[in-house]
């Protein structure tokens, strides 16, 4: 049994221990899902967002904070789930974000979140591979909810990119 | 009516329309025209199931028996089922689920991006978080029927009669009555007039992009506000609630 204080800091250190189920390169704090950690009394919360409404890796990780909250010591805690504010890709860092382009996803581009999505142009997406910003949409939808399908015109790749909401 | 029931009431309506509709996109799984198509339309049926969820969990919450998102979606019958007709009707051919989509998310754009000023702070939290993915939906509907409008004569002959035929469809999306109304007024719901302003611009709009016509019937079915629904939500049903019917209660 493992001395617990009331101290939240060393639980969002374990908290990154948790990869995204889906993209294992980044941890879940850089998603950016965990929204707080706080102590009710002697029960520990954590309280985190989905990436969207239907993303089904939100059940594993909320199982997987459990898992390490019990492996750290922590024997009463909860998980809750808020919808405000709602997930944005702007949360993820810049380290997250090279993590994801080297794994082979052109990462989020910051700031775009919510704009122009409906009928504007959309922004030229650099190919995660070659570093070319002549790539084209192949769909809005990708292998997961979070994501798009490109392809490269210059290295002919396909790649995946991390779309802005 | 109390205020709690025309809630209770709204949440059912909005959480049935995200599940039949869902669950009509997820019947394309393994059956889409393109692989990117047929990813693109389980991916918006995982987020309009995953948007039911809510809704429905929070209707549970409203009633106060006990009853959870399972519950309601799983053990419900056909009468108590309040999803607009319009997301029933089935997939028929790649134009029609487009077409059908393409009314659907224009109307619930514009309704969540009212929804998001709801006094409710759940409802606007749910929408805050949905407008996000419907804006995509919408996106993605509209470019193809205005790439199937402007394609090839029979891709645009085609297009056109499925629009034409889920027209009847579109007006119940609008219609108001006791619970819109009340809820409108408490400024917990959402006026529909301005809605359907929004998407009137919108749909005719895109038509005309896609070189096609504005249908022009006046007639409107309606009745699924009601629980009275098109022979098609019988079939739907008993494929969804199959097994909680033959085995109530079972977990994975
Ligand atoms: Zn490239």
């Amino acid at each position: 049994m493992v001395t617990q204080t009331k101290d939240t800091q060393p639980i969002w250190e374990y908290l990154k221990e948790i990869p995204d189920p889906e993209i294992p390169v980044i941890n879940i704090i850089e998603l950016g899902v965990i929204r707080d950690i706080k102590w009710n009394d002697d029960e520990l919360e954590v309280i985190i967002t989905p990436t969207y409404s239907g993303c089904p890796a939100m059940q594993e990780m909320e199982d997987d904070i459990v898992k390490v909250l019990n492996k750290h010591g922590y024997t009463k805690h909860k998980v809750t789930t808020v919808l405000s504010p709602s997930w944005t890709t702007d949360w993820m860092n810049e380290e997250a974000r090279e993590k994801l382009r080297v794994y082979g996803i052109a990462p989020p581009m910051k700031g775009t979140a919510d704009k122009g999505v409906l009928f504007g142009k959309m922004k030229a997406v650099t190919c995660p591979h070659c570093g070319s910003g002549d790539t084209e949409m192949k769909s809005q939808f990708g292998s997961t909810a979070c994501k798009a399908l490109y392809q490269c015109n210059s290295c002919k790749e396909p790649f995946d990119y991390f779309k802005c909401i | 009516m109390t205020k709690e029931e025309a809630l209770l009431e709204y949440c059912i309506r909005l959480g049935d329309d995200s599940l039949i509709l869902g669950h009509r996109l997820s019947e394309w799984c393994g059956h889409g025209p393109i692989l990117e198509e047929d990813i693109a339309m389980t991916n918006i049926a995982l987020d309009l199931v995953g948007q039911s969820r809510t809704l429905l969990t929070y209707a549970g919450e409203v009633e106060g028996k006990g009853r959870g998102e399972d519950d309601l979606a799983y053990m419900r019958s056909e009468r108590e089922f309040k999803n607009a007709l319009l997301t029933e009707q089935p997939n028929g051919h790649f134009g029609d689920t487009m077409a059908r989509q393409f009314y659907f998310s224009a109307y619930y754009y514009f309704f969540l991006q009212e929804l998001v000023n709801s006094k409710d702070e759940t409802l606007a939290a749910f929408a805050e978080k949905s407008l996000k993915e419907v804006t995509y939906h919408l996106r993605h509907s509209s470019e193809w029927v205005i790439r199937l409008g402007d394609g090839t004569e029979e891709s645009h002959q085609k297009i056109q009669e499925s629009l034409e035929n889920l027209w009847r469809y579109t007006g119940e999306l609008f219609m108001t009555d006791e619970v819109s109304d009340m809820l409108a007024k408490e400024g917990i719901g959402v006026d529909l007039t301005q809605v359907k302003q929004k998407w009137d611009e919108r749909v005719k709009q895109v038509l005309e992009q896609a070189t096609l016509t504005l249908p022009e019937g006046t007639w409107m079915a309606e009745g699924g506000r009601k629980g009275v629904h098109t022979e098609h939500l019988g079939y739907i049903l008993s494929d969804l609630q199959y097994l909680q019917r033959s085995y109530p209660g079972l977990k994975w």
